[in-house]
């Protein structure tokens, strides 16, 4: 696949801050590219440099080899963190006033159906809710048809419901061939999007490539997860090196079977035993040493 | 261009019009303001005489003796020819110079004819060296004076907070980072917001003054045409003010302390409520540099003297030139962030 936006050494400070540090990446067309990371990391200042909003200390953005430009402008649907939208204007007439910037768009009413914002078209941009709001963002960032489209943490603050909604949402766009940059602090919504992540922390970005390649290349073991409650933290952390966090001891081990005979010698209960794949966050403690949602 | 130009401009007037307690204040506040000057002024002092008077030649005789009259506020002119105007619009009731025992009076004027009787008595034992001319003129209400600085300054308010607190406001909550993400040019943004202020302006001064006028009924001797092009171009001129000022600054209680730097000095200083003749000549020349001063005085020569374009191109042309200086600066310095 071709490469649709290349991305070269790009450094970003905020005073004493380096916020991005000296990153380089390349998105091919019609794939998903996650920025990975916790929060603070990097990735607002990264996609925005790359949204053309904020501009670069060093470095170079290119779309299709060219510098960021009017066609750049025309194919990029872009949807923010947080957007303030203008007040006393309706849904729909925000729509018609966003269709009017762009010279190639989608209709209206296709949109509506397909993010459900008939129930509320006609309503003042202040009176949506948190999902309503974040669907009429989704639905004004592809008013242009994009060919690249930018999703900052499309799903922070939502409803776990509505959060998969956006997940289903973003799938279909892919398939439609868009190229998707995504930023998140949740693995989960990485590894299920995107085909490719970068991991960021302090403004750099420590491990790049497909979700599963990273896994593989770093982890060829599982987690042996037990309740805290079940196995007391002397031996949990002398006897099986266990990590404890969210309530859990994590047992990292090659060998499920010589663990579990190792556990049942200490008379572990098994009941609330758990076994499961090494996934991006335990690959994010592996590389940092904290958490993503610290 | 023109497409986005015109969506932006679509939609900052649905905002504006849609804003009712906005909308109400600015058609209200004015309407208000006018009613009670009509209603404060037009009823001016009527005990209270005003001569002028030309300086010298009443250490003794008649003339002192005039001067002593107690309920007279005597003005001290340093013409005759400069401040004969004040008499023909009965701002003063008589212009008297003791050196040539001259004095100028309307004939129209009840007080000029209780003023003169006084000044006859005075010269009871001389009445012949006494020389009366008379003037001319209708009588100019202050609400016939102020009502073209009531109007230039509703504009102010509107171009200078319309502009610049709208435009921080998007810069604020990210409405400006928003538009960005498209292929808006800032250029394209701050034409929509001129054309949309200028043109909500025009139309609710238009309704105010209509509405006055039907009401009170003023003055107007020159051309409307002329009045409307004053007006216009005052509000263009302002509202490349709030532009300059709206250009960088991103919390609403930086951009209101600035406005309201510049919209109250401009309240007092150009002359809206008072004439600034006799005021300190540092304050005259300073009026001079307030774009509120010339969109006054213009629409002031026009309503009350019938002044012609040629008369107010000076402040025409300080205006437009201005405007153009402040809209190159404005869009210069502008920031979406």
């Amino acid at each position: 696949m071709p490469v649709i936006l290349q991305v070269s050494n790009l450094v970003k400070r905020f005073g004493q801050l380096t916020a991005v540090n000296d990153i380089s990446f390349e998105i091919h067309q019609g794939s998903c590219f996650g920025l990975l990371g916790p929060n603070g990391a990097g990735k607002t200042t990264t996609i925005e440099m790359m949204e053309g909003i904020k501009t670069p200390d060093v470095g170079t953005i290119r779309y299709h080899g060219e510098a960021l430009g009017q066609q750049f402008r025309n194919e990029a649907g872009i949807m923010f963190q947080t957007t303030a939208l203008q007040e006393f204007i309706t849904v729909r007439e925000i729509m018609v006033q966003f269709s009017r910037f762009y010279p190639n768009t989608s209709s209206i009413d296709e949109l509506a159906d397909r993010y459900a914002l008939h129930e509320f078209l006609n309503q003042d941009t202040r009176k949506l809710s948190g999902g309503q709001k974040q669907r009429l963002l989704l639905a004004m960032a592809l008013i242009n048809k994009p060919k690249i489209l930018f999703l900052d943490e499309p799903t922070t603050g939502l409803d776990p419901q509505s959060r998969r909604n956006l997940w289903k949402q973003v799938q279909l766009i892919k398939e439609q061939g868009a190229t998707i940059l995504l930023t998140t602090h949740y693995m989960e919504e990485a590894y299920e999007l995107c085909d490719e992540i970068a991991i960021m922390d302090h403004g750099s970005i420590i491990a790049h490539d497909a979700p599963d390649a990273l896994l593989t290349a770093h982890f060829d073991d599982v987690v042996v997860q037990i309740h805290a409650n079940d196995i007391p933290r002397q031996i949990g952390e002398q006897e099986f090196q266990a990590i404890y966090r969210n309530g859990s001891a994590h047992i990292v081990t090659g060998d499920v079977n010589v663990t579990i005979e190792h556990l049942l010698r200490f008379e572990i209960p098994l009941d609330r035993l758990r076994i499961r794949a090494r996934n991006l966050e335990d690959l994010f403690l592996e590389l940092t040493g904290k958490e993503l949602r610290a | 261009m023109w497409n986005r130009i015109y969506a932006l401009f679509v939609a900052r007037n649905l905002e504006f019009v849609r804003d009712r307690s906005a909308l109400a204040w600015s058609l209200l506040l004015p309407i208000l303001i006018i009613f009670v000057f009509a209603f404060a002024f037009t009823e001016e002092n009527p005990e209270k005489f005003k001569v002028g008077v030309i300086p010298g030649g009443v250490s003794e005789g008649a003339a002192a003796a005039f001067k002593e009259t107690r309920f007279i506020n005597f003005i001290e002119f340093d013409e005759v020819e400069t401040n004969l105007f004040k008499v023909e619009r009965h701002q003063v009731d008589m212009l008297f110079d003791p050196n040539t025992h001259r004095y100028w009076i309307n004939q129209t004027s009840p007080n000029g004819y209780i003023v003169e009787k006084l000044l006859v008595a005075a010269y009871v034992d001389a009445p012949e060296s006494l020389q009366q001319i008379l003037v001319e003129g209708d009588e100019i209400r202050y609400i016939d004076w102020v009502i073209p600085g009531v109007i230039a300054m509703n504009i102010m308010w509107g171009a200078l907070f319309g502009i610049g607190y709208v435009i921080v406001r998007y810069r604020k909550f990210g409405v400006l980072k928003r538009l960005r993400a498209t292929p808006v040019t800032a250029m394209e943004f701050l034409s929509a917001q001129i054309l949309s202020r200028l043109w909500l302006l025009v139309a609710v001064n238009t309704v105010i003054f209509i509405c006055m006028d039907y009401f009170v009924g003023f003055r107007m001797l020159g051309s409307y045409f002329n009045l409307f092009l004053v007006f216009t171009l005052g509000c263009i001129n302002l509202i490349c003010c709030g532009l300059v000022v709206a250009a960088r600054i991103s919390t609403e209680e930086v951009a209101n302390g600035v406005l309201n730097l510049l919209s109250w000095p401009m309240m007092f200083l150009s002359g809206v409520w008072f004439s600034l003749e006799g005021a300190h000549p540092w304050m005259q020349k300073f009026s001079l540099v307030l774009p509120l001063t010339h969109v006054t005085e213009a629409a002031r020569e026009i309503m009350i003297d019938g002044a012609g374009i040629v008369q107010i191109s000076d402040h025409l042309l300080v205006l437009g030139v201005s405007a153009v200086i402040l809209l190159i600066i404005g869009a210069r310095i502008f920031q979406w962030e």
